[in-house]
């Protein structure tokens, strides 16, 4: 049975424009946040996992060692769509795990700021010959044609598949929008995330439509940030200082799946079997149901998608979701605060750090440092992200006992 | 008359469009791209099937924010047909919430989509609401 892991220090940077600073400063800032907060500097890492989707061939580890510290570890690039910061930080807990380092460091950083609409390319004009190319053997673009490629319009869909399987007699549209009057009223209280005002249901529902049921304050904002997370053994922990060890934060479970075949998953990406696989490893390694959780950070890349984890978490009974959400459990002072840190809706979604900064969220309950928004009394606490494509990452997080 | 060819090679044209699937003959996962192997049992074995016309809508979103020089607003789904999802657009109604419904009854029909500079027509598909509903 490999040790326990644990997470010594972790911090996120401000989420939202950065237009005065590059990858680097943002990495670096998020590193060295993260080994002062954890009281050891680059030279006690062994191992540095570096998540970064947008440079995903461009070595950002080592582009950030040789800012930071070049000692000659070991580095992993990770790349894993949305899951790419829980994916660095998995990698570094897999590294620890298996005796090959007693400390590592993983980090998540993305400039987005600007990026606009994701999924889906321009249409370029159609060709003058027909000409079936690719493996549907397409005469012209397909996206827009056959379906859409778009984020906000494939998550739509899961959201409302959700509400074929279990009808609703209320308003979908109305439903969705107060998931996302929830987080933006969570973000007012987080000053690290990139929006951070109030809105109406009135306003959430009358503001853009991007892809129905989904307007542009229920989708994720593609914004600049990053994050970082200190890992250590449980023997080499109980070397270090008492503070240390009364900060340090247990990793129950950490846990990464890709989509299993289904029917229809090559048609529409199915988000919920592989979230389902990776909650039910994660509860059975960590040794807690979802009865046990005190605080959740689930991927809310839109207002469509938080609604179906729900379910696929076991927050809920199954099919239960609507019922879950109406009855006020996942506000911040409902039975099960989800997202106390506006989500993905607010605080912003710069994908690479996205899956170190519910971590972090999680944490700083677990640590009582939350601040106006801590949850009292957080134990055990769960972070979820999904990469489309797909690829899952749960990890459950305890309280120094 | 320079014919016509199917947007994409999983459309069938002729008296009765249909679309075609490539079913694995080991454990009947179908799919519409080119296969390596079964992504559900590894086979690589492959039958083409006829997949139903009438189908039923499980999913639906309306894309009022699309990449440039896709025309907005359309409505994408996904229409069981008889056990097999395909992917479409929902078409042939005004792309409101009032005008599409999820369970709907949905059939599948083509379309011109232009006329290349040899003259030949590119054919593309949907799925139009049944009639009564």
């Amino acid at each position: 049975m490999a040790e326990d892991v644990w997470i010594l220090g972790i911090t996120m940077t401000k989420f939202g424009k950065h237009p005065d600073k590059d990858t680097m400063d943002l990495a670096s800032e998020a590193a060295r946040g993260a080994l002062a907060d954890a009281g050891v500097t680059m030279k006690d890492i062994g191992v540095l996992a570096a998540g970064n989707l947008m440079a995903a061939n461009a070595s950002v580890g080592q582009q950030l060692q040789k800012q930071i510290g070049q000692t000659g570890i070991p580095v992993y690039n990770v790349a894993n769509a949305c899951a790419t910061g829980a994916t660095a930080l998995r990698t570094a807990i897999m590294s620890v795990k298996a005796g090959e380092a007693d400390m590592g460091l993983a980090v998540g950083v993305e400039k987005l700021a600007g990026a606009g609409l994701l999924g889906g390319a321009n249409r370029a004009k159609d060709a003058d010959t027909w000409e079936p190319k690719g493996r549907v053997g397409a005469v012209a673009a397909v996206d827009g044609r056959i379906g859409t490629e778009t984020m906000p319009g494939v998550f739509a869909q899961i959201g409302m598949q959700y509400m074929h399987e279990h009808p609703y007699e209320g308003a979908e549209f109305e439903l969705f929008a107060k998931i996302s009057e929830k987080n933006h009223a969570h973000s007012t209280l987080n000053p690290l995330a990139a929006y951070t005002k109030k809105m109406s249901l009135e306003q959430i529902m009358g503001d853009v439509m991007i892809a129905y049921p989904n307007t542009r304050p229920m989708c994720s904002a593609n914004c600049d940030g990053a994050a970082a997370a200190v890992v250590v053994s449980d023997s080499k922990l109980r070397t270090l200082s008492q503070e240390q060890q009364r900060r340090a934060v247990k990793v129950s479970a950490s846990v990464l799946t890709s989509d299993p075949w289904q029917e229809a998953c090559q048609v529409l990406p199915d988000v919920n079997t592989l979230t389902r696989n990776a909650a039910a490893t994660a509860y059975e390694a960590a040794g807690v149901g979802p009865e046990d959780l005190d605080l959740v950070e689930l991927h809310d890349c839109f207002a469509t998608a938080e609604l179906v984890h729900y379910d696929n978490l076991g927050l809920c009974e199954p099919g239960g979701a609507v019922d879950f959400f109406n009855s006020g459990a996942p506000w911040r002072d409902g039975r099960l605060p989800v997202n106390v840190s506006g989500g993905l809706q607010s605080k912003g979604h710069p994908i690479a750090a996205t899956g170190i900064a519910n971590i972090w969220e999680i944490c700083h309950h677990l640590r009582g440092e939350a601040g106006d928004r801590q949850i009292e009394g957080v134990r055990v606490g769960l972070a979820h992200v999904i990469g489309l494509g797909s690829a899952c990452g749960v990890h459950i997080l305890e309280k120094a006992a | 008359m320079a014919g016509e060819i199917p947007l994409v090679d999983y459309l069938v044209l002729g008296d009765e469009p249909h679309l075609r699937a490539s079913e694995c003959t080991a454990c009947g996962a179908r799919f519409f791209d080119r296969r390596n192997a079964c992504a559900s049992c590894g086979g690589t074995d492959f039958r083409e099937v006829r997949v139903p016309t009438d189908g039923e809508v499980r999913a639906f979103t309306i894309v009022s924010l699309a990449a440039p020089g896709i025309p907005v607003p359309f409505v994408a789904a996904v229409v069981d047909c008889d056990g097999t999802s395909v992917r479409g657009n929902i078409v042939g109604t005004e792309p409101t919430p009032e005008n599409v419904r999820l369970g709907m009854k949905v059939r599948l029909t083509t379309f011109p989509i232009g006329v290349d500079g040899a003259g030949t027509e590119a054919v593309g598909f949907g799925f139009t609401p049944q009639e009564a509903n």
